[in-house]
């Protein structure tokens, strides 16, 4: 309880006392936004706020999906290292189109879609640079309201929390469809056929292209050709959300499959990538929107619109970002070094996922903890209620998503005990 | 195997069955398509026309329109395709060297330097509101390091993308926790300004600004319309250098559009992009801005670094809201980030970094101001020889505004034939508007320029 007091409190600024003079011109005067409520925190990014607050020497932060090293600290890529190195002093900061870069554009297909996709060849893709997966994400959400009104779109549950904000503020109406399956903490397969077969023709869905958030539950290879054949069958239109790739196995070309899966199978989809994990670039805001189009034409057609949206929302996208991204994969050194340093992230955190699991087991834990390494990417669901997550921080100073959501990135052979012991205190049966 | 439907289906052509059932989406008829495209700006193309539609319909999108260019950025598109050698670009508002190449200024390299070789230093996500150390800067900047208002805690700062960010970010909260919402903007103003303050949700409204007349300030309009302007309207003020006309109120204007305002409890919006760059003095930039804040009432601020620290595409800017008490300041910043959340998370950190590193170091604030206030000093030297370049030519006509206007660009009064004539024959591109970025003028170039617009007056009335 102490802890989150702290950190609640410290969140909460008493106001100043205003001089006697300027004291009496303010009671005269009220606010115009003096019905303004505060607003609730972020439930993802709100859990970092309460951890950074928190003196407790023993804390541990697996909250928000950014990765650690075994020494629990944040980790600048050589790649990205290198990259900068070669920025610095010698570009200039004009500027970019509003569509953004277009060596990172082009380099982006090439990793979602593939070296030599046809669809690449062909001009067929309509992409732009955005703000990391959020912005790509919105960009599209902005784009359905504009020209498909009367589309929603079938989000699974759960999602990233961010999803259906995104979708909100875009005023397009969303719908949920069956996704976890809590009992097996796996994928409810059979629930989630359901709801494609019973949606509307021609429905919109937002699908995660590998390691899925929050979960880490992702469809097999022929589970993912079966919901692609289902969405055939309803001409569903897929939007996928990929912002793990070469995160969640280690191996890029592998995270793209359901993605490969789905244009092998004549989809024409809509692809977020996002380059703050898989490059490190977190507060860079790196990253990529595309949707395949029917030929060139309509592809130069629909990315303009899509700078149409992002001109009145921030001109055009930031350059820093962009130009490692575009260094470092149009350099075959760099780009090697680069999946190098991917596969290392995403072994570390099988690592981890491993360790757990047998601490859970060493411990004498009843309860299952096989999820932990069905599970992929770089959280685990762990299946705790609310409240066994609320002891952990209170009891244990340990931080994640209430959702029972452990960010396996911020586990390290220093606190994985730490951690498995609190866990197994929150969970035991009585 | 599949059911007898299913197998019928997919008998049909995928393209047939997709546009069979995907049609009703895109009848033209369907009034928020209209209005789709409408905001798109097509002058050209409509739905109807689209070439494709008929053929192929197997896309959700196959009937979407191509949008037109952006009238600004195009500019830039036209020129860097014209293979002229004669060519000269002013169009978007980037400063230029007097070798016509852009410039990175030596702090911000220095500050770059710097990052780069900290190792320690990491690219974590920014919270929601940003870099809270450059926050404070920028608020610090624009109101004065002793304004009563960040004394009192009553400013709520929040790193957003440049200025249109800010203002983006600013409109959406008004549209969403104000209780008017109508924003009122100066014509005419930069091109983007409509477009962004209607898809935050608010509805656009002019009033008087420009008199082409005097190509000065129509301040009789201005007082006219702001005062039937309804109780509690949003006013959006150029804090100096006004874009696209360059004709900035004076102190005793200002005074007096201040009291106005304030009388009709009009929220002032102010969009600050030139700080430091119209006069080369950064807190005489900011007078009109220190005036309103030193009356004790409300204001929204959206600044940008772009041109005044050369950091265009870096993104880098603040959208400030002064507010009557440190509580509501408080509850305000939380509902400011429910508006970013759901745009883009956090913000970009390369270029408020840089930022921040430059603001708190005061040497290097010093070196700041001193490149700042050169780079001022070119384009008020530029205004001068394009004036004395008119004159010595006999072009007809007053050509006084040039030097009277301030900040990057003028507003020269050619009109869009005139315009369109100097970009054939003398590959000068500017907006179709007139407006001419000073900043892209040379000594080398001002002679071509003047022969042209010399040229276009005298030929094109």
């Amino acid at each position: 309880m102490a802890a989150l007091s702290r950190a609640a409190s410290s969140a909460i600024r008493r106001p100043l006392l205003a001089p006697p003079r300027l004291q009496a011109a303010r009671a005269m005067a009220s606010s115009l936004f003096g019905h303004v409520e505060p607003a609730p925190k972020d439930p993802i990014l709100g859990v970092t706020e309460a951890f950074l607050a928190d003196p407790s020497p023993n804390k541990v932060n697996v909250g928000v999906g950014a990765y650690r090293d075994d020494n629990g600290q944040p980790v600048v890529l050589d790649c990205v290292r290198e990259a900068e190195r070669r920025i610095a002093g010698n570009l200039n900061m004009e500027y970019l189109p509003m569509g953004g870069s277009i060596k990172m554009i082009e380099e982006s297909l090439k990793l979602a879609y593939g070296e030599d996709s046809e669809f690449i060849k062909d001009k067929r893709i309509a992409a732009v640079q955005a703000l990391s997966g959020t912005g790509a994400c919105r960009l599209f959400a902005d784009f359905q309201k504009r020209f498909l009104p009367d589309s929603q779109i079938y989000i699974p549950t759960p999602t990233w929390s961010n999803h259906h904000n995104i979708w909100r503020d875009a005023q397009v109406p969303q719908k949920t469809f069956t996704y976890y399956h809590p009992e097996s903490r796996g994928l409810d397969f059979a629930g989630l056929m359901n709801d494609i077969k019973n949606a509307p023709d021609g429905s919109f869905f937002l699908l995660h292209a590998c390691a899925h958030n929050p979960t880490g539950v992702d469809p097999t290879e022929e589970q993912w050709r079966e919901i692609s054949h289902q969405f055939k069958v309803k001409k569903h239109f897929p939007f996928f959300d990929m912002a793990y790739q070469g995160f969640a196995s280690g191996d890029p070309e592998r995270d793209a499959k359901a993605i490969r899966i789905f244009l092998e199978d004549g989809h024409q989809i809509g692809c977020a990538q996002s380059y703050a994990k898989n490059m490190g670039l977190y507060g860079q805001r790196a990253g990529c929107l595309s949707i395949l189009c029917e030929d060139e034409m309509q592809a130069v057609a629909v990315k303009s619109q899509l700078q149409q949206i992002a001109r009145p929302m921030y001109s055009n996208p930031p350059v820093h970002g962009a130009l490692v991204v575009s260094i470092i994969l149009n350099d075959p050194e760099l780009k090697s070094l680069w999946l190098k340093e991917v596969k290392g992230m995403a072994d570390r955190i099988i690592g981890m996922r491993k360790a757990l699991k047998e601490n859970l087991e060493k411990l004498g834990s009843p309860l299952s903890w096989e999820h932990i390494t069905n599970q992929i990417g770089m959280f685990c669901y762990s299946g705790m209620t609310p409240e066994q997550v609320d002891r952990l921080t209170n009891e244990y100073h340990i931080y994640m998503t209430r959702n029972g959501r452990i960010s396996m990135a911020g586990v390290t052979t220093g606190n994985v005990a730490y951690l498995a012991n609190a866990i197994h205190d929150a969970t035991k049966p009585n | 195997m599949a059911p007898a439907s299913v197998r019928a289906a997919q008998a049909q052509p995928s393209a047939d069955r997709r546009l069979s059932t995907l049609v009703r989406h895109l009848l033209p008829s369907s009034p928020r398509r209209t209005a789709a495209a409408a905001s798109a700006d097509t002058s050209s193309a409509t739905l109807e026309s689209f070439p494709t539609m008929a053929s192929q319909g197997s896309s959700a999108f196959a009937a979407l329109a191509q949008a037109p260019e952006d009238p600004i950025l195009g500019v830039t598109v036209a020129y860097n395709k014209d293979p002229s050698p004669a060519k000269v670009n002013l169009g978007v508002g980037a400063y230029r060297t007097e070798e016509g190449k852009p410039l990175v200024l030596n702090v911000v390299r220095r500050a770059e330097q710097m990052l780069i070789n900290n190792p320690s230093r990491v690219k974590e996500y920014l919270p929601i509101t940003g870099l809270a150390e450059f926050n404070k800067l920028s608020a610090k900047l624009i109101f004065g390091s002793s304004s009563p208002a960040i004394q009192e805690n009553r400013v709520a700062t929040v790193q957003c993308l440049s200025g249109t960010g800010s203002l983006r970010v600013g409109g959406e909260f008004l549209a969403r926790h104000y209780h008017e919402h109508t924003i009122y903007i100066p014509q005419p103003t930069w091109g983007n300004h409509p477009k962004v303050f209607t898809l935050s949700g608010l509805t656009v409204r002019s009033y008087r600004y420009y008199d082409p007349a005097t190509r000065g300030l129509d301040f009789k309009g201005l007082l006219e319309d702001l005062s039937s302007a309804p109780l509690g309207s949003i006013v959006l003020l150029h804090a100096c250098a006004h874009n696209p006309t360059g004709v900035d109120p004076t102190i005793d204007q200002w005074e007096q559009i201040r009291q106005l305002m304030r009388s009709k409890s009009l929220l002032p919006f102010f969009d600050s992009a030139y700080q430091g760059f119209a006069s080369g003095n950064l807190d005489k930039d900011a007078q009109s801005v220190r005036m309103f804040v030193a009356d004790g009432g409300e204001l929204l601020m959206a600044q940008s670094y772009a041109k005044n620290m050369g950091l265009y595409g870096e993104r880098v800017g603040a959208l400030s809201i002064v507010c009557g008490s440190a509580d509501v300041a408080v509850r305000v910043e939380s509902q400011l980030k429910l508006v970013i959340r759901p745009m883009y998370s956090n913000p970009p950190l390369h270029g408020a970094s840089i930022v921040a590193t430059i603001l708190k170091d005061s040497d290097m604030f010093n070196e700041w101001t001193v490149e700042l206030k050169a780079m001022a000093d070119r384009i008020i030297s530029m205004r001068q020889q394009l004036f004395d370049a008119l004159k010595s030519r006999g072009t007809p006509g007053d050509w006084s505004h040039i030097i009277k206007q301030i900040g990057m660009f003028t507003f020269t009064g050619l009109n869009s034939e005139q315009v369109a004539f100097m970009r054939q024959e003398y590959h000068i591109y500017m907006t179709s508007d007139g407006r001419i970025s000073m900043a892209g003028l040379s000594m080398r170039t001002v002679p071509h320029l003047a022969d042209a617009i010399h040229t276009a007056v005298t030929q094109l009335k």
